[in-house]
């Protein structure tokens, strides 16, 4: 398992490096001279040089790759040219910030993707099934601003239960932000809501015709046990492994809920190092995000081998 | 109708004198399907008495398994059972409310099945499978459960049992598997064990054991046991009464030795004329086929639901369904002619042809391909670490030579995983040799098949298990045919087409199937077409890979039959690779025997599969279920299975499973080929003589066994 795990490790090393070449390609060298775009058109020569110098960037592309890679593993992520600060306890205040609205939208929709997907399942072509299943096909197709645009009209503008934007202090603790959290978390819910139902749905509804679900049946097994002991452990392997790689998106990819609710996310952060240009910003989040999808599918590979007997120790 | 009436004039009892333990009287089981209602089984009684065994004979479609489902009321939510009683111990299951019932299922119902792995739950270990029977009728805590489970896995003779409680079903073979699902279901000790082809899906060498077992605990444990299968072999090891089905309803009902020789329904005498008889006689002669097909549950004869496909048919016979009626000490049958059926032997001579002797002296022989020393290697997974971490290859075949001749059969026999379709693939080239030499007509053949020349190309072409993954799905019969015959062949459109219908004339098809899609076939129309696909390069050599055993055992007899039709027209080259050593035995000219890559027996058809053999084919032979009670058998049981390929034993590959292992130097040194008679040579440590003196002497007191 040990030598599963490090092998596992290792592919994720080796993808971060690859994508921090390219991150790093896309930002430094494809726009051409940091210096002039920094500068401004009409900056003397002089002072080009001078920034260049001051920026390392008179050294060989593959010397200023490494400087940054390393400064980036030793925690030394730059200063923000749009803000002038440091970039570290600003990237790591949003991914703190990113990290708790997924963590209420995770409570949110994964045991109630289960829940309703196993229903589904078990009540296969009854209406309880087709709604379910219509319901959430209705919602993979819609996209998060127009389902956010909804929620904020009726939760927000009619009702009046909860705020309508999340732009709070960055700072903000986990109580004070909660009723923030609560409409951004649910429009993220509703889009995966419907994957982990469908997901669910077509994996149970495969364990259930088969054969040793039959043999549970004929030992006598009370249907309660047969569904906890047998079904569901086989049901919920291919669930496991969307939601764990779901966790990866749903820290780093929110750039189109963060932006209507104007919550300070990771995903916002970028959005706004891209559109001031700040490279040192866009490459560190860019690459933290990157970590942080890696990571993800790492711990849905060690679930999966974890639950499936079949696939351990390979 | 008839229905129901069966079962009131029915007193299957008569014969045996034990107390009835299950007992179905007059069972209807319906379905409701898109078509309609679907009469599954219809009118259906029988009786099972302690101490006992059914035989559920029939093919499939025949309702047997349904009818062992229903009775125990576990139906797909679609079915239903409409009429009729069935009784347990006396308690009538029909009646029980769904708690009830659900206490009986595993304590006193146990159900083994046909495919084990796909039995047990992929996730959970064997021990806690096993114990959770005990744990919920019982009512034992997890350690005297665990106990029972081991105590159970040691009764079915499992070896290390306290090891195989810890594993998942993965990583047991085949027979082990089987053993636990048959130690599950007697965890309880139950009252009807009903077994649904348990051994369908194992080795024939497994099946032994696996028959043996059975046989075994039927004289334990006094549970009455309902045995389903197709295989009329395995009834013989196993049941005392059998019935027959047919389209859901008993063509006939007897004592198992009644059923062999003097069968009273045309069916059942069909039935046992469709399969070649391993120990027939020397003489071979075409099998029976049944014309037509089992008729759809809503497209039933008005009369007697087997008239259409018949010999015996008469006007009568097509007005009204023949009730099954006791002809006399328990022999029931539903035939209104049951007084003209013949004995199976007369009947046989009647309606089949002798076969030209292929005489081995007469017959020039003309090598057509020779495979010298030929050896497929494949690349291995590194092996546990400590072991040096090198990749040891998977040796699949190693340094095998072996010829086959213009116009005749060379079977391949082996159990699974001994290597014999990976020869075939290497010659045809799908697999590339890693070593040695294949020759066509003398000349070498590069090992790819991409590097072959079209012309060679087509003078092999190749027949696979099976059909439904062979042929192309969105592509027409006539397509499938017409494409070898326009890119091996060289024809034009036109003249590609015309040839397409008269090769599936030829394989007995109506030129109507041209346009129709695979899935509107039946699983041996299909073959048909991979038979026609195959013809049509006009080959010398087509490689046959199990081409039968996925099918009916009527439907196999009627392909064999038509292999040999095409065989003597063609003058083609047969390559016939099976496990089944009945249909190798009537197919084949000469016969190689393979053992993990190896070949360890090659000579004539006859003189292989008689003694002096190797005591591999030896074991083979004694493991195959002859469809005749009088035979008497060795008992000779290979434990375990074919070594992993990547584990090769030194010395003789056979030895750690070799009933006859002489020690030391089996384990050390490669055996010789010894020469026998004819071109006949077997590889062994024995000579010939020696094997000779011992396998008579084993086949005399079986002999003296079974007559005692």
């Amino acid at each position: 398992m040990l030598r599963f795990i490090l092998r596992r490790l290792g592919f994720v090393v080796l993808t971060v490096l690859l994508s921090s070449i390219i991150i790093f390609w896309a930002t430094a060298v494809l726009p051409g001279d940091v210096a002039t775009v920094i500068l401004g058109r009409f900056a003397t020569q002089q002072a080009k040089d001078d920034l260049r110098a001051e920026l390392g960037l008179d050294r060989p592309i593959a010397v200023q790759y490494g400087h940054w890679l390393g400064s980036f593993a030793k925690g030394d992520w730059g200063t923000s040219t749009s803000t002038d600060s440091l970039v570290r306890p600003v990237v790591l205040q949003r991914l703190r910030n990113s990290l708790m609205l997924a963590a209420v939208a995770f409570v949110l929709y994964v045991p109630l993707g289960i829940f309703l997907g196993l229903m589904a399942a078990l009540r296969k072509n009854t209406w309880a099934d087709q709604t379910i299943s219509v319901g959430s096909l209705a919602f993979i197709g819609l996209p998060e601003f127009v389902s956010a645009i909804i929620l904020i009209s009726i939760f927000s503008i009619q009702l009046g239960w909860l705020p309508s934007q999340s732009a709070i202090d960055p700072r903000a603790s986990f109580v004070e932000a909660f009723p923030y959290l609560i409409l951004p978390a649910v429009t993220v819910a509703l889009t995966s809501l419907a994957y982990i139902i469908r997901m669910t749905r077509s994996s149970t509804v495969d364990v259930l015709q088969m054969d040793y679900v039959r043999t549970a049946n004929l030992k006598g097994l009370s249907p309660r046990r047969v569904l906890y002991t047998h079904v569901l452990r086989n049901a919920l392997l291919p669930t496991v492994t969307v939601v764990a790689i779901g966790i990866g998106w749903l820290i780093g990819g929110l750039i189109i809920t963060e932006s209507v609710f104007s919550y300070p996310g990771i995903g916002r952060l970028l959005l706004y190092a891209i559109q001031r240009r700040d490279v040192q910003l866009i490459q560190s989040t860019a690459l933290l995000i990157v970590i942080i999808y890696m990571l993800a599918n790492l711990i849905a590979d060690i679930l999966y081998a974890l639950l499936n007997p079949r696939i351990r120790y390979t | 109708m008839a229905d129901g009436l069966a079962g009131a004039e029915a007193s299957p009892a008569a014969v045996s004198a034990g107390r009835a333990v299950f007992e179905i009287e007059g069972l209807d089981i319906e379905y409701t399907t898109e078509r309609g209602t679907l009469q599954a089984v219809r009118g259906v009684s029988l009786a099972v008495h302690e101490h006992e065994s059914f035989g559920l004979v029939g093919e499939s479609g025949s309702g047997k398994s349904t009818l062992a489902m229903g009775a125990i009321r576990y139906l797909a939510s679609n079915g239903r059972v409409t009429a009729g009683s069935v009784r347990l111990n006396g308690v009538d299951l029909l009646e029980l409310s769904p708690g009830a019932l659900r206490a009986l299922w595993g304590s006193q119902i146990g159900v083994v099945y046909q495919s084990p792995l796909s039995a047990l739950n992929p996730s959970i270990v064997i021990g806690k499978q096993l114990s959770e029977v005990a744990r919920q009728h019982l009512g034992m805590d997890r350690a005297a459960a665990l106990d029972r489970a081991g105590n159970m896995l040691a009764k079915v003779a499992m070896p290390d049992p306290e090891a195989v409680m810890k594993r998942y079903p993965h990583q047991l073979s085949g027979g082990m598997l089987q053993r636990c699902v048959i130690a599950m279901a007697l965890m309880t000790d139950p009252s009807l064990l009903i077994m649904d082809e348990p051994t369908t899906a194992l080795d024939v060498t497994t099946q032994a054991l696996v028959l043996d077992l059975v046989a075994e605990l039927k004289r334990e444990y006094d549970s009455a046991i309902l045995y389903i299968t197709h295989d009329l072999g395995v009834i013989t090891k196993i049941c005392d009464r059998v019935g027959v089905m047919y389209a859901g309803e008993f063509m006939e009902q007897t004592a198992l030795r009644e059923l062999f020789t003097r069968p009273l329904h045309p069916y059942t005498l069909d039935l046992l004329g469709c399969v070649p008889h391993f120990a027939g006689s020397p003489q071979k002669r075409s099998l029976i086929t049944i014309r037509g097909s089992i008729p759809k549950l809503d497209e039933l004869p008005t009369g007697c639901i087997f008239a259409p496909r018949c010999g015996f048919v008469e006007e009568a016979c097509t007005i009204a369904r023949p009730p099954l009626d006791d002809v006399g000490s328990g022999h029931l049958t539903a035939c209104r002619r049951w007084r003209d059926v013949p004995p199976p032997a007369e009947y046989l001579r009647a309606v089949t042809e002798a076969l030209v002797p292929a005489d081995a002296a007469c017959v020039e022989r003309e090598l057509l391909v020779e495979a010298d020393d030929v050896q497929v290697y494949f690349k291995g997974s590194r092996g546990p670490r400590g072991s040096g971490r090198k990749r040891r290859p998977i040796r699949a075949v190693d340094d095998l030579s072996l010829d086959v001749c213009v116009g005749q059969t060379l079977g391949i026999v082996g159990e699974s995983g001994s290597g014999k379709t990976t020869v075939a693939r290497a010659i045809i080239g799908l697999t590339p040799a890693t070593a040695g030499e294949i020759r066509l007509r003398g000349e070498r053949l590069p090992s790819k098949t991409g590097a072959r020349p079209r012309t060679t190309l087509s003078k092999i072409q190749m027949v696979f298990q099976n059909p439904d993954a062979s042929l192309n799905p969105v592509r027409s019969v006539g397509d499938a045919i017409v494409r070898p015959l326009t890119l091996l062949g060289g024809m034009g459109r036109q003249a590609a087409q015309a040839r397409a219908k008269e090769l599936l004339q030829a394989v007995s098809l109506p030129a109507s199937y041209f346009d129709r899609l695979p899935h509107e076939l039946s699983g041996g129309e299909k073959q048909r077409v991979a038979i026609a696909r195959a013809f049509a390069a006009e080959p010398e050599l087509i490689l046959c890979d199990e081409p039968i055993s996925s099918l009916d055992v009527s439907v196999q007899g009627s392909l064999m039959n038509l292999l040999m039709k095409l065989q003597v027209e063609e003058r083609t080259s047969y390559m016939f690779i099976s496990h089944d050593l009945s249909a190798v035995q009537h197919l084949s000219d000469a016969i190689a025997v393979v053992y993990l890559g190896r070949l360890v027996e090659l000579g004539d058809a006859v003189r292989v599969l008689r003694p002096p053999f190797h005591p591999y084919t030896e074991a083979l032979v004694s493991a195959v279920p002859i469809a005749d009670p009088d035979v008497a058998q060795k008992a000779i049981r290979l434990e375990g299975a074919v070594p992993s390929a990547m584990d090769v034993p030194p010395g003789c590959r056979f030895h750690p499973r070799c009933p006859r292992c002489l020690g030391e130097v089996c384990r050390d040194q490669e055996p010789p080929w010894r020469q026998g008679e004819g071109d006949h040579r077997v590889c062994c440590h024995i000579p010939l003589d020696e094997l000779s003196r011992l396998q008579a002497e084993t086949l005399r007191l079986a002999a003296e066994e079974g007559s005692a």
